[in-house]
């Protein structure tokens, strides 16, 4: 049906109901409609892949300052066939690991009882919002000189990079807790833990997870500008000195392999996010 | 001392609560008498905000009374607990819990119960207020009315002496409220627990109840009492019985004095007491 047919007034006859019509409300959205966001998604990015090797390609400027994405593709492979990037991964990846492993037990432990005790959270608080509001990375040299260069120091700041963000959303969320279903719980008499366990602990969780998803951003840049500063092993070091020695298309592989494993792991808390949600009605 | 035939007794009751804001005290409730029989189904309406939900909370244990007696089988209220069960005006259901889950909140809150005898029941509960096939649903998925049905579900499973509602169907569209009224005089009929219901709709209180207390402006005090003798079963036509309108112009009349109040005094210049 092209425009102008649509724009006709269609005559309206009462009980009999025109079968050429559109009804579009009660239609069955397309396959496409439902794969629109992925197929969009990736025309964007083969598009915006294709540009740039094209601009490559011209050699207006050589490989060390604009190398094409199949530089970095080739580098990238190179990488894992020296088998010498698994040391690094390793390296960081344990980093993270401990570091954000132990930011998300400490996170969550402070913000609960920081939301559930209003004193609790008063005494902190001074602390919280000094360290929320400074940039964690500039205390590396301080860890370099109480730990050395091994992983400890880029544990320490990853660990303080992670913590903040999930202290503050738990307690949000503990905070957030609604009235109505404290004034429910209290008035069938629930005790403090089950209004803890059943009410206020499930109703945190949104908040709770989206404190885990920006605290891996945090743990990201920590451990690869901890890496950058001093390191012996670790992506983050592998970048700096291919940065140093003018590989630009290993150093940007570093970087896509650093920016890959932060999508994946944020696209693994939103999954979970999302499961967590299901009692929530579909928007579309 | 007190009436041994009144489930809930309550004499010279005052509430007051502190307002953080301006910084004063401030009277909601100021000396009620009033008596609930076992058994009865007791409304009380009155002017917005004439404290008549602040009192219900008190009976519920939830706010503490300032002075007076509020006493439940002779027992004074001082908090919540099994022998009481409210419905709310605002469902209050758990978002994340199923229709079920919620309906086995208040036992489970409780500890009265086993979870499996608690489901059990439920069960049953759900098909008495007409939620059959939504135990699996989630609140948000439900209308306004079968959110209503749930909180209801949900107090009765707790089997209390007294069923407190407040303003329960003050949010939902007329027609599903005369649909819900309907309903729970059935049900009220099935159980006949001891009730008092919260409302400012006229009709509502004397279609359901069989007595009916207007509250006075604020401070509230119980301004007149009405006996509604209405035959039971009651169903939709009753709203059109004479004696029905008889009573509503009454009560009408009463809470009419009463809004009248505030706006002579200012003329007169009498501070609101």
């Amino acid at each position: 049906m092209s425009i102008k047919e649509a724009d006709r007034v269609l005559p309206v006859t009462a009980g009999a109901s025109d079968p050429t019509r559109e009804r579009r409300s009660v239609m069955r959205p397309s396959r496409f409609k439902q794969y629109e966001p992925v197929v969009i998604g990736t025309l964007s990015v083969v598009l915006a892949l294709a540009v740039w090797q094209l601009v490559a390609n011209a050699r207006i400027w050589s490989v060390l300052f604009v190398p094409g994405p199949w530089d970095v593709a080739q580098a990238f492979v190179k990488l894992f066939q020296t088998g010498d990037i698994w040391l690094d991964i390793g390296t960081s990846g344990a980093e993270i690991g401990i570091g954000y492993g132990m930011a998300v037990v400490a996170g969550l432990a402070l913000g609960l009882l920081m939301g559930w005790y209003t004193r609790f959270q008063y005494a902190l608080d001074p602390f919280v919002n000094f360290f929320y509001s400074t940039p964690r990375i500039v205390l590396i040299p301080l860890f370099i000189l109480w730990f050395g260069i091994e992983m400890q120091p880029k544990i320490a700041v990853i660990f303080l990079g992670a913590l903040f963000p999930i202290i503050i959303n738990t307690m949000a969320g503990v905070r957030n807790t609604e009235a109505a279903l404290l004034r429910v719980a209290r008035s069938f008499g629930a005790s403090d833990a089950l209004i803890f366990r059943r009410v206020v602990l499930p109703g945190s969780v949104p908040f709770i997870l989206t404190g885990f998803r920006l605290g891996v951003g945090h743990a990201l840049t920590g451990v690869v500008v901890g890496e950058l500063i001093a390191a012996k092993h670790g992506v983050g070091q592998l970048i700096a000195i291919a940065g140093q020695t003018f590989q630009t298309p290993k150093m940007l592989a570093g970087v896509i392999l650093i920016a890959g494993t932060g999508m994946l792991l944020t696209t693994i808390l939103q999954r979970v996010e999302n499961r967590f949600q299901s009692w929530r009605p579909q928007i579309r | 001392m007190h009436d041994r035939s009144a489930k809930l007794a309550a004499k010279g009751v005052v509430i007051e609560y502190w307002l953080h804001r301006s910084h004063s005290l401030f009277t909601a409730v100021q000396g009620v008498d009033m008596e609930v029989r076992p058994g009865e189904f007791l409304a009380i309406v009155g002017p917005s905000g004439c404290g008549k939900t602040t009192f219900l909370n008190a009976v519920d244990g939830l706010i503490p009374i300032a002075g007076g007696s509020l006493t439940l089988d002779g027992r004074d209220i001082t908090k919540p607990g099994p022998d009481r069960a409210m419905v709310f005006q605002q469902p209050g259901l758990l978002p994340w819990r199923t229709v079920l889950g919620n309906v086995i909140f208040g036992v489970e809150a409780q500890g009265s119960m086993s979870k499996s005898e608690a489901i059990a029941r439920a069960t049953q509960q759900i098909e008495l207020v007409g939620l059959k096939g939504f135990e699996d649903a989630y609140p948000l998925e439900l209308s306004g009315g079968m959110q209503q049905r749930v909180n209801l579900a949900r107090a009765l499973l707790t089997d209390p002496e007294m069923l407190l509602l407040d303003e329960p169907f003050a949010a939902l569209d007329a027609q599903t409220r005369e649909m819900m009224q309907l309903e729970l005089l059935k049900i009220w009929s099935q159980t006949r627990k001891t009730a008092l219901f919260i409302t400012h709709d006229i009709k509502e209180a004397i279609y359901l109840a069989d007595r009916v207390i207007v509250f006075t402006r604020r401070p509230g005090r119980v301004k007149e009492e009405l006996e509604i003798k209405l035959s039971r079963p009651r169903d939709l036509r009753v709203k059109r019985d004479p004696q029905f309108l008889t009573y509503e112009d009454q009560i009408w009349e009463s809470i009419q004095e009463e809004l009248a109040v505030p706006a002579e005094r200012l003329i007169a210049g009498i501070p609101a007491a």
